[in-house]
């Protein structure tokens, strides 16, 4: 495994150094605005986030529930696009927590795939999340990504088949994305009758560490899934922390404090 | 943007979706937890298309209950005034109103040789909606139905008509609130269903297998169209037109069309207040390759590939994606697109019923706008024998509403016009 600064390699060798699960944060790029979207991050990352993801704010997203999808469309109306987002995966992967970029795949073909992972790269950044490219569709990006040293995260879920488990393990790069339920991020809690049987299937096929996502929002679940994968992965949660907050001070005094719940629940996992 | 030679034996598909070549158009651009549900529904698809017994039971829904096939119609008056023959298809005609008819009882059946108990359904101008209430309470499946806010005040109507019949119908208020939010709701919906619900996509677009499954419930169209017009004329259409939001009714015209290399294949888009406005669904017309809702295609997208909020007086047409094989056929240059505006179309719309008797949807309203726009070319080409065929997907019934304001209807004045 590599052991160049800032890989999502690194931090996770260091959280198994630690024997525990490492935390992954997500945040929209722009959200609640350019600088808001950096100094909520920072917080994250100083109150224990290993990794951070970065969402690419995009009008279309079908696979995120009405949080995230506020937070995009807040961010969007902002007049956030690709450029901004790379300049806050920028600003952000100089924290020192590697930093990913969650994005629906046409922002992507539009700026061009080789050239976004150019940028990407030039920005520090580690490599894409990408929930509507599976690796039978990604031919393009995966040749971008293996070209540029870039993570190539896939998601499997639930209603995977071995099979395909096995041809996007085979793909990733990084981690595996295991969508913890069947449904839109912010919706339904995440269940580990459904989790456990997931990660095991996608760690029979791979040494590559395995992440949980989608439907995970406080320290006690953190923990529960934490005993099973090698990541757990937590968006909604920040986003609606933010959105719901008065002001400014409050929403990353309330951020800190989630992150600590969630970073102690991979401690304790 | 991908223009790769047409291939030489087929305007179909490969197995993966790709229309035109691998990468080129179409494909499955989707979260993986729907994956499985698109391979089962591949499959099952094919082997139900393989089985004599389906086709039979398809065909016996479309002539028994959907009073299929639709009469090819020779529209005299208006062939008159503009010196060819032009011939209607009459889907307005079907059960409920509209050429979706044929789709949904092809997905419903194919839902319940599946063995799931519920549907969901995406709707612009309700057509859909309404079909796929009709066949949900048909075969006694549960419906919901996802419209965008704004198309469930403009088609109040087919709102109240799938409520009749037992649907659900949830106003989405997200984005433009039309039928690219509706999409987006209703795939939001099947991510956290698919175990026990099909989706019954209303039209040529999405994830593969949609695109080819759609075309092949509809192609009925164009094979009756192709019959009948050879039956009573001897010979082809010499250009045939259809409008296109997604392209379910314009597929389904064409696709018996597409090896007869003396017919002209037009498509129309709706213009709105005209391309140049930027206010408009003209996607193909004014779009780029993009991917939107599961496929690549031509989208309505910003230089970042944000997509475009589309406009139309059409609750039907207003989307700004469209059927990849529609993309491929528009990039191999098989056939013509062109926009149509807003006020085309209702002049359109208004002249067939007063030249015809007949009030179209105004959806159909612009195929026979785009292709009177035509009709005096192909008259100085080809003579009055020369044969436009019109593809009139659905009846007007349900614009009333928008007819009354866009004309201000409904108060007798009591003279004659
Ligand atoms: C009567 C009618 N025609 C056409 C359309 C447009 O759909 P498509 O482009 O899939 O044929 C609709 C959609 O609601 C419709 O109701």
């Amino acid at each position: 495994m590599s052991t160049v600064l800032n890989t999502t390699g690194r931090a996770f060798e260091k959280a198994r150094a630690e024997n525990r699960a490492a935390l992954i944060g997500y945040l929209p790029a722009g959200f609640p605005d350019l600088q808001g979207s950096i100094d909520a991050i920072k917080v994250m990352v100083e109150h224990g986030c290993d990794i951070i993801e970065i969402g690419l704010p995009y009008t279309d997203p079908v696979l995120d529930g009405p949080t995230i999808q506020a937070a995009a469309q807040q961010a969007l109306d902002n007049g956030i696009r690709t450029k901004q987002v790379l300049e806050v995966v920028e600003a952000v992967a100089a924290f020192g927590a590697p930093t990913l970029v969650m994005t629906y795949w046409g922002p992507v073909e539009r700026y061009g795939v080789e050239k976004f992972a150019a940028d990407l790269a030039a920005a520090g950044g580690a490599g894409l999340i990408t929930p509507d490219i599976t690796p039978d569709f990604g031919q393009e990006w995966i040749a971008a990504a293996d070209k540029h040293g870039l993570d190539k995260v896939f998601l499997v879920a639930p209603s995977s088949t071995d099979e395909r488990i096995a041809m996007t393990t085979a793909a990733a790069r990084g981690f595996v994305y295991a969508a913890a339920v069947m449904g839109v991020t912010g919706k339904t809690a995440a269940n580990i009758d459904i989790v456990a049987p997931l990660v095991a299937r996608t760690k029979a096929t791979t040494t590559t560490p395995v992440g949980v996502g989608i439907g995970v929002s406080n320290g006690q679940q953190a923990a529960e899934i934490a005993a099973h994968a090698d990541a757990v992965i937590v968006g909604s949660a920040f986003v609606k922390t933010l959105l719901e907050a008065p002001d400014r001070e409050t929403g990353l005094r309330n951020l800190a404090a989630l992150t600590e719940d969630l970073a102690a629940g991979v401690r304790r996992g | 943007m991908s223009e790769k030679p047409m291939p030489e034996t087929t305007w179909d598909a490969d197995e993966f979706g790709w229309f035109g070549g691998e990468g080129a158009w179409g494909g499955r651009f989707m979260p993986e937890a729907l994956v499985a549900a698109l391979e089962e529904l591949t499959v099952a698809y094919n082997e139900a298309m393989a089985d004599p017994e389906f086709v039979k039971a398809f065909e016996d829904s479309l002539v028994d209950y959907a009073n299929v096939p639709s009469p090819l119609y020779e529209a005299k008056h208006l062939s008159e005034q503009y010196g060819v023959r032009i011939l209607l298809k009459r889907e307005d005609l079907n059960h409920t109103g509209a050429h979706k008819i044929r789709n949904v009882l092809g997905q419903a059946l194919l839902t319940k040789r599946m063995g799931k108990t519920r549907v969901i359904a995406e709707t612009g101008a309700g057509q859909h909606g309404v079909a796929s209430a009709t066949a949900a309470a048909y075969f006694g499946l549960d419906c919901t139905v996802y419209m965008g806010a704004v198309d469930t005040r403009r088609q109040a109507l087919n709102v109240a008509r799938m409520e009749l019949l037992g649907a659900k119908v949830i106003a989405v208020e997200s984005g433009s609130a039309t039928l690219k939010d509706a999409i987006n709701e209703a795939l939001r919906d099947w991510v956290a269903s698919v175990d026990h619900t099909a989706y019954l996509f209303g039209t040529a677009a999405g994830p593969h297998p949609f695109p080819s499954m759609v075309r092949d419930f509809t192609r009925g169209i164009g094979d009756e169209a192709r019959a009948q017009c050879l039956a009573k004329y001897g010979v082809l259409p010499d250009a045939i037109a259809a409008c296109v939001g997604g392209g379910s009714n314009a597929i389904g015209l064409f696709t018996a069309f597409l090896d007869d290399a003396d017919t002209a294949i037009y498509g129309f888009e709706a213009g709105g207040d005209g391309v140049e406005t930027g206010r408009h669904a003209a996607t193909i017309v004014a779009g780029g390759s993009g991917v939107l809702h599961g496929a690549r295609t031509y989208v309505l997208q910003d230089d970042d590939g944000q997509t475009i909020e589309s406009h139309s007086i059409s609750a039907g047409l207003d989307y700004p994606g469209v059927g990849p094989q529609h993309a491929w056929l528009a990039a191999s240059g098989r056939a013509t697109y062109e926009a149509v505006t807003d006020a085309e179309a209702m002049k359109a719309f208004q002249h067939l019923a007063r030249t015809e008797g007949i009030i179209p949807a105004i959806e159909s309203s612009h195929a026979l706008a785009g292709a009177l726009r035509l009709a005096p070319k192909l008259a100085a080409e080809k003579g009055k024998d020369a044969i436009l065929l019109i593809n009139l997907s659905g009846r007007g019934d349900k614009d009333m509403g928008t007819a009354l304001d866009y004309f201000n209807l409904g108060e007798p004045t009591g003279e004659t016009a």
